[in-house]
């Protein structure tokens, strides 16, 4: 005998479990029950087998690991006899599950014991198999289960029948084997046999509309027969719930005949006297009752018009509605929704004890009743229940301001009827909980503030006073700065005073206080903070006599450990200081946000970040039109100014608002910040009106920016497009520029550009390459990868690797992301950086290998790249 | 369909899982550790009802337990409810007044009365009398094995005394 096996029995392992007081005692008790498991399984100890297996499932139960049991319960139910069986079918369903390789051996346990003598044995087999079978499992034992359909004992039956739902559900092919057995159970008079008959019906038609067709003709008349007589049946003990006869069975009757009656007029009219029966004469006071009512209402919702029983249906969730029990309130709202749909003003007329439920103290029903009443806002109604929710807002639960916010601000979005009211409710939604806002919905507001030209001056003033009250709500502080940026003159003179508004008394050290607040407090963020850089930049040409006080603050931030402040506030700071000339028209007034551009970007942001990783490839081209730009304002002191990548002017808006926070912030923290130094600088300079000598120039910028947009991976027919223009508007810039300057620009030399090539295509995917050099380091090339996907499926995990000769030395670094969407969406950068030891002799060549996954399927691609330029 | 039952003490210690949908044995414990703490903080007052990761959980407490079945948003939650007191009241004949050290000691047993209550995540009988029938013959099926097994021990010991 095992010394480990001390043949402590389950009961005494329990006890011994229960007595532990620490989860490390717990763990040592488990481990030796385990190990002397273990030994007792490797010396196929059969006496003691079933009650290792019943200790193994106890432990499982408490979450440890159990799957060296797992053979256990194979050989328990390979054995004889019931006990055996019995517990090894219940390891079975509890330790493994369908995904598991092991359960393909049981397959034949299975089949024998599904054709074994005794009918417990059978059962035992069924269960197991409707339990947890995998779609191989039924395709080889449905034979079996179907026979078992007609078996003499019901108890089998109804076993064999919820089995079916399993392999139907698991094999769909299957379905129309038992068409015809379902039939015969569906006559039973076997309350369980015909209980689970009828669910085995409705997933058949689910499967197949033409076993629905089928039922519906055959069937419909005896079911609702069979429903008459249930919902008249006089009191039988063994089925009686609360003086209901077997509401498991009124209610899935009433499920069937309302997937028979659905779409079908004929049907619906013959279950048209029996559903008004079972919906006028049960009783309503008890749990079972209720959910009769409850089915019966929403088959009453989903068949054919009845007019007489939808007026029925709608008063009993009217009562439902005022019921005093969370429960029935929860499903009423939750069937009401339905309802919207079929009868809108039946639904209106509760509206008010629906808003009720909006602020009940269960989450639950608050979150059904908030989504209700979502779908009864209309135009005629919007301003009330805003105002309701918005109230209600001051005094929610913490965990529900997010849900009911992001309604809030859906409604408002959706149905407001003016400017001014869209305003006014946005700002009381950030005011209360404007850490709960999500970024787009404070970026629309921004986009219908600058469009309601009108409004600037209320807006701010607006925004001042509620800044006032709740200046720890992040997104409100970031609009009132944004606003207070632009608009900061008419807050200070009470400019385009509406009607409605009492004049306030700002003067401009209070406007300013509300930005050094803002970017001095604890918990702002980086892109509050950055937001207020850029106010501030504004002010100090807004307000002249502030314009020391403010570069003061601005160079507080030069010491910050964030990049991005750090270098916004040098470049604010010399701007402040040494450009004083062209600072007004640089911080000019946003032109008017196109609010059809911003929907269409809200709609595919995707597509912004396509517009973005494709515009770096015109780089390679523009670098020449940057750096002069960088070198002039004294931005790139410490930085490599052939790096800095142009952006469109139409994305100003979101450089402007989505400062630093770019897509793959970590890794790309320094060529992001360059990119947004010199972003700011091209926006600021698309703002100012250019003098006339440059106006045939900068429209092409422009031009270029919204060529970008609109194709978004076909860069190479752009390329050729593009460049003559680029280079042209880029001298005509400096001209402009230098003549501004305090001293004209040294002008870096760049070395020489490379035009990008594709590096690799394949019928899916292309692989783009762009090449840049840092100038006096001829031998370096830094190689910009570009991926585009131009299949329809997404690609996973993808990895790119690069083998070169000896003579090259190669660095590659991460990759934007491993995951490639379709249709040329997207794209992965990666940046490679090859060192030519024969420069000049030797030219570049590399072989590649790029794998990922395609529906969880490895796929590889090879290639070799022999087409680099000559002198890289 | 009931994709899972879960029963879980008021000290969050789960007493039995039964799962009809696949989940790996790391979702399963994510999902009883989510659970419980949803469910467990709730107050008594309140519906019975939780919205969890786009299905409903069905609770009601039972002295210290917790029983719990996850469905599709489209079940009849009242009927659920049922089905959860259809269960408990077999468990009470079955036991005589089931408490939740019974459970504990005999999980197994309470396993095998859920198996003749659901299969596959749908109900299998309406009839408690009917259940308690079938369970009480599995079991009477075990005993005499039992008693056959000592007996033929007993014959052996006897012959090889």
């Amino acid at each position: 005998m095992n010394p480990f096996s001390s043949g402590t029995r389950l009961r005494d392992m329990i006890r011994a479990i229960r007595a532990c007081k620490t989860a490390a005692e717990e763990r040592a008790v488990i481990r030796k029950e385990c190990a002397s498991i273990r030994a007792s399984v490797s010396d196929n100890d059969n006496e003691y087998r079933h009650r290792n297996l019943a200790k193994l499932m106890f432990i499982h139960m408490l979450g440890y690991p159990t799957h060296f049991g797992q053979m256990e319960c194979l050989k328990l139910i390979a054995a004889p006899g019931f006990p055996e069986k019995r517990i090894g079918y219940l390891g079975l369903m509890l330790l493994l599950d369908e995904r598991q390789e092991v359960l393909m051996l049981v397959t034949n346990s299975l089949k024998q014991d599904l054709n074994h003598a005794n009918q417990y044995i059978v059962g035992l087999a069924l269960c197991a198999l409707g339990n947890i079978c995998s779609a191989e499992m039924a395709r080889d034992l449905a034979p079996e289960v179907e026979r078992l359909l007609q078996f003499r004992d019901p108890n089998i039956r109804k076993k064999a029948a919820l089995c079916s739902i399993r392999i139907v559900k698991k094999v769909p092919d299957l379905a129309e084997n038992f068409v015809n057995p379902v039939v015969s159970l569906l006559k039973e008079k076997h309350h369980g046999v015909l209980l689970t008959g009828i669910q085995l019906c409705i997933e058949l038609c689910n499967h197949s509309e033409e076993a629905l067709e089928y039922f519906r003709k055959k069937c419909t008349e005896g079911l609702v027969k069979v429903l008459k007589d249930v919902v008249n049946s006089s009191y039988a003990p063994e089925y009686d719930i609360s003086g209901i006869a077997d509401p498991f069975l009124h209610i899935r009757l009433l499920r069937l005949l309302r997937v028979l009656g659905h779409g079908d007029a004929d049907a619906s009219d013959s279950m048209n006297d029996i559903l008004a029966q079972v919906a006028t004469k049960t009783e309503s006071n008890k749990n079972a009752g209720n959910a009769i009512l409850y089915e019966c209402v929403e088959t009453i919702m989903s068949i054919e018009d009845i007019s007489g029983l939808r007026v029925l249906a709608i008063n009993i969730l009217g009562r439902f509605l005022s019921n005093r029990d969370n429960n029935i309130r929860y499903v009423a709202l939750n069937m009401l929704m339905k309802a919207v749909s079929v009868d809108d003003q039946a639904v209106q007329r509760h509206r008010t004890t629906i808003l009720e439920c909006v602020k009940d103290s269960d989450a639950s029903i608050r979150k059904r009743a908030l989504e209700l009443i979502y779908l009864l806002v209309n135009e005629s109604n919007v301003k009330a229940l805003t105002k309701e929710l918005i109230d209600y807002l001051q005094v929610s639960d913490q965990d529900f301001k997010g849900d009911l916010t992001a309604k809030i601000c859906s409604i408002v979005e959706k149905l407001s009827p003016d400017k001014i009211w869209y305003i006014d409710q946005m700002l009381k939604v950030l005011s209360e909980a404007g850490n709960h806002v999500k970024d787009e919905v404070w970026h629309a507001l921004i986009v219908v503030i600058t469009n309601a030209s009108n409004l600037h001056g209320y807006t701010v003033r607006s925004l001042y006073k509620a800044i006032q009250k709740s200046a720890d709500q992040e997104t409100l502080v970031r609009v009132a700065v944004w606003c207070i940026g632009e608009y900061g003159d008419m807050l200070v003179n009470n400019i385009g005073m509406l009607n409605l508004e009492d004049p306030i008394t700002v003067t401009e050290n209070d406007a300013v206080d509300v930005v050094e607040i803002a970017i001095k407090r604890h918990s702002s963020d980086l892109t509050t903070r950055a937001m207020c850089l850029i106010a501030l930049l504004k002010l100090s040409s807004r307000f002249p006599s502030c314009s020391q006080r403010i570069k003061d603050i601005v160079t507080q931030s030069k010491g910050s450990l964030l990049l991005e402040l750090q270098q916004r506030s040098i470049e604010f700071d010399s701007i402040i200081e040494k450009h004083q000339n062209i600072r007004s028209a640089l911080v000019e007034r946003m032109p008017v946000l196109d609010e059809a551009t911003f929907s269409g970007r809200k709609a595919g942001s995707i597509l912004a970040a396509t517009v973005s990783t494709s515009l770096n490839y015109v780089n390679g081209v523009a670098t020449s039109a940057a750096a002069p730009l960088v070198d002039l304002l004294d931005l790139g002191a410490d930085e490599p100014a052939a790096a800095a990548p142009t952006f469109s002017g139409g994305n100003f808006l979101q450089d402007l608002l989505d400062v630093g926070t770019s897509p793959f912030p970590s890794q790309s923290g320094t060529t992001q910040a360059q990119k947004n130094g010199t972003d700011v600088l091209l926006d600021l300079l698309s703002i100012g009106s250019p003098p006339p000598e440059n106006s045939s120039s900068a429209p092409d910028i422009l031009s270029l920016s919204q060529d970008n947009k609109i194709s978004v991976s076909p860069l190479d027919s752009l390329s050729s497009a593009t460049r003559p223009s680029v280079q042209a508007s880029s001298t005509a810039m400096m001209d402009l520029l230098d003549g501004f300057g305090p001293s004209p620009p040294p002008t870096k030399d760049n070395g020489p550009a490379y035009p990008p090539i594709v590096a690799f295509e394949s019928s899916s995917l292309r692989l783009m390459f762009n090449f840049s050099k840092q100038p006096g380091n001829p031998q370096v090339t830094e190689i910009e990868a570009n991926f585009t996907n131009k299949s329809s499926d997404v690609y996973t995990n993808f990895i790119f690797q690069a083998a070169v000769p000896k003579f090259l030395q190669l660095h590659l670094e991460p990759a934007s992301s491993n995951t490639l969407p379709g249709n040329g969406n997207e794209s992965i950068t990666q940046k490679l950086r090859v060192t030519n030891s024969q420069h000049g002799k030797k030219s570049m060549v590399m072989r590649i290998r790029i794998s990922y996954k395609l529906y969880n399927k490895d796929v590889l691609e090879e290639g070799q790249i022999s087409n680099f330029p000559r002198d890289l | 369909m009931i994709h899972f039952v879960l029963l879980i003490s008021r000290q969050g210690k789960v007493r039995l899982t039964k799962w009809y949908s696949p989940y790996s044995q790391k979702e399963r414990s994510k999902v009883i550790r989510e659970l419980s703490g949803m469910i467990l903080s709730r107050g008594p007052k309140l519906c019975n009802f939780v919205e969890w990761r786009g299905f409903k959980v069905v609770y009601k407490r039972y002295a210290s337990l917790y029983f719990c079945m996850c469905i599709n948003q489209e079940d009849n939650e009242l009927e659920v409810l049922e089905i959860i007191h259809h269960y408990v009241e077999i468990l009470d004949r079955y036991f005589g007044s089931v408490c939740e050290l019974d459970l504990i000691f005999n999980f197994h047993k309470a396993y095998y009365i859920l198996d003749e209550v659901l299969i596959a995540g749908e109900l299998q009988e309406s009839s408690k009398k009917t259940v308690a029938r079938l369970v009480a013959a599995q079991d009477s099926l075990v005993d005499a094995a039992k008693e056959e097994a000592a007996s033929i021990s007993n014959i052996i010991a006897q012959a090889t005394k």
